[in-house]
């Protein structure tokens, strides 16, 4: 099994040494302009937060896969899981905020021993939208999680799942052996149960992320792609796709660095630049938490340990008013973002 | 210092070629932008068609850009190549098909 960059001692797991790289070379020497210059141009600086609609909470960074691509560096080497205190202090938030989705993610979130507790807490908080993202295989990874759908089903959840293609070979190339067949297996689970078929309210959403140095194309196109092929092959049925753009953060920055990608990638964020896309990228509707119950713009300003710009820095001490009144902090890697119709954690935006 | 015809790089420029001749090269583009829209056939299509041309013109830019399309159209590696087989065997068939030619001439001059 692959290890994260921490468990290797990659340069590239400091988060400062990420940050060093984004901000020099082609953005320090003027070849390309900062993101900060580029909003500038349209009068969108600085980021303010919009109306908060989502919080997503990071239950950890533990996880059963180790993806080439991954944003959060998670595998089964990362030991860092959210305590049932601190979602305690989360479950006092969403008691209280009004933002309609909550959205768990990780690692993979059910590897986090207190899940099912926190999900059925959550659940009785009556938010409208309440997302899991599952990695498809933990359905298949362990005897404990066979009965996932089921649970997911019983707490009304909305089920996110990543699926790079729907071929084998390029789904196992960017998530590792074996995984195409299990999320294949996970998916038609998930569909027995009723999740994702046509007329069902039991939202399964499918997360397709480009396996390279490339940006994602149409989504509408993808996602009926992915519908044809899933359903001729497999007869599997979901309901959307979401389709996210890399960002040169992490794992997938160390890849482009090594594969002497970083340049050109970075080039193609800037010629797919669309202003539009700035007023609605996530982090201006979205606080973003960690195991650790530090606030973020984003979960990749979390990755970044960019923690918010606010007197409010932790679950501990939250304040939405405060919060409100802040600046989003961003660094050259907002660039995949804004890129073609913009990218978040639930699609394109522009 | 090696020096080389192409340059990636320069494709990043190919708009620019407006900048000597603004008319004809917006125009160009005008219709270069239609051709590529999703019509009676789909982009994706189009994009297979034009990696297949790339290859049949020899031209590294229009590689570059249409392999890079293809896979932000979800276009496999055994999709594009079988694309360039197309393009290959109407290149050699092309090719073979001028051997009439020389056959009506060998049959015309010979005795």
């Amino acid at each position: 099994m692959k290890k994260s960059l921490k468990a290797r001692n990659n340069d590239i797991a400091n988060t400062s040494k990420q940050l060093e790289i984004l901000s020099n070379g082609i953005f320090a020497n003027g070849e390309l302009p900062t993101f900060a210059e580029k909003i500038k141009e349209t009068n969108q600086f600085p980021l303010r937060p919009k109306k908060l609609e989502i919080l997503q909470i990071n239950l950890g960074y533990m996880c059963n896969q180790v993806c080439e691509h991954c944003h959060v560096d998670a595998g089964p080497d990362r030991k860092e899981i959210m305590t049932k205190e601190t979602m305690q202090q989360c479950l006092n938030i969403i008691k209280k905020t009004a933002a309609h989705t909550l959205d768990l993610t990780g690692g993979a979130p059910e590897m986090n021993p207190n899940f099912r507790w926190f999900v059925e807490e959550a659940a009785k908080a009556g938010i409208k939208d309440f997302i899991v993202r599952s990695n498809l295989t933990i359905i298949r990874a362990n005897k404990k999680y066979y009965d996932l759908p089921a649970f997911f089903k019983k707490h009304n959840v909305h089920v996110v799942s990543s699926m790079p293609h729907w071929t084998r070979g390029k789904t196992d190339k960017q998530r590792g052996d074996g995984v195409f067949d299990k999320s294949i297996k996970a998916l038609q689970e998930l569909n027995a149960v009723g999740y994702g078929m046509p007329n069902s309210n039991l939202k399964l959403d499918l997360v397709y992320n480009p396996s390279g140095a490339f940006l994602p194309g149409d989504q509408k196109a993808l996602e009926n792609d992915f519908k044809k092929a899933l359903l001729a092959d497999f007869s599997i049925n979901f309901h959307q796709l979401f389709a996210i753009t890399n960002l040169p953060i992490s794992r997938f920055l160390d890849y482009l660095i090594a594969s002497d990608n970083y340049e050109d990638y970075m080039h193609s964020l800037l010629d797919a630049y669309n202003p539009a896309a700035v007023a609605n990228v996530m982090c201006t509707n979205t606080i973003s938490i960690s195991w650790d119950g530090w606030l973020y713009d984003c979960d990749f300003n979390q990755m970044l340990n960019l923690k918010v710009a606010s007197k409010v820095k932790h679950v501990a001490d939250y304040n939405e008013e405060l919060l409100q009144n802040r600046n989003i902090i961003i660094n050259q890697h907002c660039y995949g973002c804004t890129a073609g119709a913009g990218s978040s954690c639930q699609g394109v935006v522009a | 210092m090696s020096k080389n015809y192409y340059d990636a790089a320069d494709l990043r420029k190919f708009g620019k070629i407006t900048e000597w001749s603004e008319e004809l090269g917006s125009k160009f583009f005008d219709y270069y932008g239609k051709v590529f829209e999703e019509g009676a056939l789909t982009a994706r299509e189009k994009s297979l068609i034009a990696l297949a041309v790339a290859h049949t013109e020899q031209c590294p830019y229009c590689i570059d850009a249409y392999t890079k399309d293809g896979l932000q159209r979800g276009v496999t590696k055994e999709e594009m190549m079988e694309a360039i087989h197309v393009g290959a065997a109407i290149k050699s068939g092309a090719t073979l098909v001028h051997g009439v030619q020389m056959m009506n001439k060998v049959n015309k001059l010979e005795m």
